[in-house]
């Protein structure tokens, strides 16, 4: 009796662990199943490289989307990763004690404010300043790669600060000890220690910024065109499964479901790629 | 060490920091920067971006504080939306919220907890434990609207739940088990050994370890991951609109459809129902995320010093 009682609990664990795991398996496969017969149907070129997004006709391209995204988290990473590195160094190593209380606090604040309140703050304070002061209809490119790079920031700063932090100390000491200035530290023998870690935390902050949909659908003008400038509206990949999947059936709503493929397919790669970094073993 | 003159693209800020002087200060190629003025360049940059972020984010909060709260009284808080929440509160909104996410929480975290003692205590690494450590891994990549479009096929279409309280509950669930997991692990992992060794060495079994000698130390790092996923769960908009439906009525059951404070803080302010209102909703929705942020701290400030 009570030998079973010790066995019960690692197989309820156990039993809890493999079906956890199995959601990822059922996402991909409910995903896949109902995307993929209208990839196949309108052939996975025309798909994916298809300029032409008219659902109510059958044309299922999705390029001007992927363009969209791709676009889109370009800005963002530009504008987001020198900000959250600096930010990084900064608590990690310049930032005073009672200073580091209160960033750290407000960057996960900055995590948890909901993505909507970010589009709707982009909406009323970024787009009209952009439309004022850039011209074009304020909803762009630029709008949305301000708004998205704002939220990979907590991604982006927490991940390489730990980073940062995680290094043995001998690493810092010895270079101070060398005479070394505090910068030349920093940048000559931290930053390349961290490396695997920041460049992990550049990626997992860029897969947040692809996978992001509320937030962009109210900055970004969702006009499915090639933009021709970063003050022109897009749409995304997430924008488009947000907007239609209200309305959408049938093919209409298969395509959107494909159009998760290939969000789901970027993603997974990026996250592998982040995966790999971590866990590789460093130099 | 010339590392001044060295150009490498991948970092930004030593480029800009150390390419300034050396054009001041002279015009041979290869001139060796003063490092004391490097360091104050790199010194000023640094602290400029973590100001320019610190800006950011009171500029976005006070702002939607300012319109937002002289919105919220108690009518708004305790009366249901009337014309598409153009008039009254947001009481049924709130009730949607709290079913949901309960829904979630009391599914989540016996699945992500479990994981979390089975990674952490009743097995070894190995292929199994790699494959459940990835599996977590990129689900906690995965973006909310495919989960959306998951809940949607899974809950909604296949087992038949409709737009429901439940099938919002389930698909956010599963959004935030790596959380859970995650954060679990990690406190489990942190209690010290000596607990284990203490427990074993006066006849404890190993089910009894667990439940009485890590459990407990663990608890507040795993109540910190609980109280984390509400906030996501709370902040959630693509995966719920998808799953549990937009109706404004007040949720009777788990299978009626509603709506959430983000789900109807979205459409308000999209469709430009009701400015007002949407201020009022987004304002809550920060106060709420910021007394979750609070809580979570403290518990982490009082884990810390428990562990010192």
């Amino acid at each position: 009796m009570s030998k079973l009682r010790e066995k019960t609990p690692g197989f309820i664990f156990m039993a809890l662990a493999l079906s956890s795991i199995s959601a990822l398996a059922l996402i991909t496969v409910f995903i896949i199943v109902n995307g993929a017969p209208i990839i196949a149907k309108v052939g996975f070129i025309d798909f994916v490289f298809g300029m032409t997004w008219a659902p109510s006709e059958g044309e299922f391209g999705i390029f001007p989307m992927i363009l969209g995204s791709v676009l889109v988290t370009l800005g963002a990473a530009i504008i987001g990763v020198p900000v959250g590195i600096c930010c990084s160094i900064f608590l990690a190593e310049f930032a005073p004690v009672p200073l580091r209380g209160i960033f750290r606090p407000a960057i996960q604040l900055l995590a948890g404010i909901p993505s909507v309140v970010y589009g709707f703050w982009g909406l009323l304070f970024i787009v009209p300043l952009i439309r004022d002061r850039l011209g074009g209809p304020g909803l762009s490119i630029l709008a949305g790669a301000i708004i998205l790079a704002i939220m990979i920031l907590p991604t982006i700063i927490s991940i390489s600060e730990v980073s940062l932090i995680a290094l043995p100390r001998h690493y810092k000491e010895g270079s101070l000890a060398l005479g070394l200035t505090h910068w030349q530290t920093i940048r000559s023998v931290m930053m390349p220690a961290a490396k695997s870690g920041i460049v992990a935390a550049v990626i997992l902050g860029i897969g947040r910024a692809i996978g992001e949909t509320m937030a962009v659908i109210m900055v970004l003008g969702n006009a499915v065109a090639v933009p021709e400038s970063i003050l022109d509206p897009v749409r995304t990949l997430t924008t488009n499964i947000g907007i239609e999947m209200g309305y959408a059936s049938g093919e209409h709503q298969q395509a959107l479901f494909a159009t998760g493929i290939v969000l789901f397919v970027i993603i997974m790669i990026l996250n592998l790629l982040a995966q790999y970094i971590t866990t590789r073993r460093p130099r | 060490m010339s590392d001044e003159t060295r150009t490498d693209a991948s970092d930004k800020p030593r480029t800009d920091a150390s390419d300034k002087p050396r054009t001041d200060a002279s015009d041979k190629p290869r001139m060796r920067v003063n490092p004391r003025i490097t360091e104050r360049i790199a010194k000023a940059i640094i602290w400029s971006a973590a100001l320019l972020v610190m800006v950011v984010l009171l500029a976005i909060i006070i702002y939607i504080l300012i319109k937002g709260l002289p919105v919220i009284d108690w009518q708004f808080l305790t009366e249901n939306p009337h014309n598409m929440g153009r008039d009254g509160g947001v009481f049924s909104t709130i009730i949607g919220t709290l079913m949901v996410v309960a829904v979630a929480i009391i599914i989540a975290v016996p699945f992500g907890i479990g994981t979390a003692f089975y990674l952490a205590e009743y097995t070894r690494e190995g292929l199994f434990t790699r494959i459940v450590r990835f599996s977590a891994e990129s689900l906690a990549g995965i973006p909310s609207i495919v989960y959306g479009l998951f809940g949607f096929l899974f809950f909604v279409i296949y087992l038949d739940l409709g737009w429901s309280v439940l099938s919002g509950g389930l698909t956010l669930a599963v959004m935030i088990l790596p959380t859970i997991i995650r954060t679990s692990e990690e406190a489990i992992i942190t209690v010290p050994r000596s607990y284990r060794e203490v427990s074993f060495s006066l006849g404890g079994t190993k089910w009894q370890t667990t439940l009485k000698a890590v459990f407990p130390s663990a608890l507040r790092g795993v109540a910190n991951g609980i109280i984390l996923s509400i906030g996501r769960c709370i902040a959630e908009t693509a995966a719920v609109v998808l799953t549990a439906g937009s109706t404004l009525r007040m949720p009777t059951s788990l299978f009626s459809p509603t709506r959430t404070m983000a789900v109807h803080f979205y459409i308000l302010a999209r469709e430009g129902i009701s400015m007002e209102n949407a201020y009022g909703t987004a304002a809550l929705l920060i106060i709420l995320i910021f007394i979750i942020n609070v809580v979570v701290n403290a518990l982490i400030d009082r884990f810390v010093a428990k562990n010192r």
